[in-house]
């Protein structure tokens, strides 16, 4: 399990800078891009009052759980999927294989501007996320150089406030 | 897998509570959510059925402080320990950095023990992992239980080669003796394996 996945500066701006121009675009209230882990890239657009961790736990659960479906129907994935609710709703699509994108809209906007913004602004965000992963083995070395240095008494002093 | 974000300056740990059901997975999680100052603490998720069985998952972010420069961020996941469930639990470890495996003492439980743990161990190697190098790390819960089974059984049963460390607990005691160890226990497994990589 020593993998990892790491995001630097350059790429969680490019991405939100690509998710600022989507919100104006899609005439959307926020946009979120979560790993399929569960941990959170980028929020933009009205996202106070929402918590964004859980919010970013629940998405990668509900769109793992919407892949075990599709295999079980024997698709690979449902790439693109969507709540309708009774003010908001939500807009879910896969970028690659990895990221997960989340546009929550409401009266102001229409799935139908939605989902065409959203594939226009596809190919930007996987241009990103190919960026992310060629950049793994330098995320490594500097993972290396950053905790390689971890003494006992570290991880220790860790657990002194929280607790 | 754990997740460095430079941007943030930050690092997350996906750590995942494994065991049959009712041997107190969120009860563990609770315990933890209740004992933590509640500025390092997120809000708790459960996904639960109506007689507060997991469904899902139970989901508990932590946040500790900074560790050379970045903060170090906790994902508590719970799986749901039903049988039946199998499909939700290999789904939940996917990326899992770290798994503790919490037995329940009880001697009825002594076989659905045994089932959950070759379960966990192929569910982990469904994703190329294999248990004797992941950090990971055996809790003995419900040890004020008259039907506790002595801790050497449950050794014998789960842990024969004394290869993980193990931790006896009572996850529903206020004071829930042995909840934080473990927890303490398999972070500190993960750090060190960072440090490993170099
Ligand atoms: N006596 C005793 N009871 C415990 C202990 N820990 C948990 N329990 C009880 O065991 C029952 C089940 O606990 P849960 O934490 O819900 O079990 P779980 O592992 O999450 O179960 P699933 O969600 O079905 O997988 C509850 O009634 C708890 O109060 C313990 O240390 N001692
Ligand atoms: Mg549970």
């Amino acid at each position: 399990m020593a993998s990892q996945m790491a995001i630097f500066e350059e790429e969680q701006t490019a991405f939100t800078q690509i998710c600022e121009r989507l919100v104006r675009d899609a005439l959307a209230k926020a946009i979120f891009i979560v790993d399929s882990d569960g941990q959170l890239i980028t929020a933009t657009g009205e996202t106070s009052g929402i918590d964004t961790t859980g919010l970013a736990s629940l998405a990668a659960g509900s769109t793992a759980a919407t892949g075990g479906l599709a295999q079980m129907l024997g698709e690979e994935e449902f790439p693109v999927h969507f709540h309708e609710g009774k003010r908001n709703n939500l807009h879910v699509s896969l970028i690659g294989d990895f990221l997960i994108l989340l546009v929550i809209f409401d009266e102001r906007s229409s799935l139908g501007l939605v989902r065409l913004r959203v594939k226009r602004a596809y190919n930007d965000m996987d241009t990103v996320l190919q960026a992310v992963k060629s950049r793994s083995a330098e995320a490594k070395d500097q993972a290396n150089d950053i905790f390689g240095e971890i003494t006992d008494d570290d991880i220790d002093s860790l657990f002194n406030d929280a607790f | 897998m754990s997740f460095i974000n430079y941007a943030q300056r930050e690092i997350i740990l996906k750590i995942v509570y494994y065991g049959p059901g009712l041997c107190g997975k969120t009860t563990n999680i609770k315990f933890i959510y209740s004992g933590t100052n509640p500025d390092a603490r997120g809000k708790l998720i459960s996904l639960e059925t109506k007689q507060e069985r997991t469904l899902f998952f139970d989901f508990l972010p932590l946040s500790l402080p900074a560790i050379r420069g970045f903060k170090t961020r906790l994902h508590l996941y719970s799986v749901p320990g039903q049988l039946f469930y199998s499909a939700s639990r290999k789904l939940i470890m996917k990326g899992a950095d770290g798994v503790i495996f919490v037995a329940d003492s009880q001697r009825a439980r002594k076989e659905a023990n045994i089932i959950s743990m070759e379960d966990l161990k192929e569910n982990l190697l469904a994703y190329g992992y294999d248990i004797d190098k992941i950090p990971f790390v055996i809790q003995y819960n419900k040890r004020d239980l008259p039907t506790a089974m002595p801790v050497d059984e449950l050794r014998e049963d789960l842990n024969a080669e004394s290869k993980y460390p193990e931790f006896e607990a009572c996850a529903v005691a206020p004071d829930g003796p042995g909840v934080f160890e473990t927890l303490k226990s398999v972070v500190k497994m993960i750090l060190m394996e960072l440090k490993k990589t170099k």
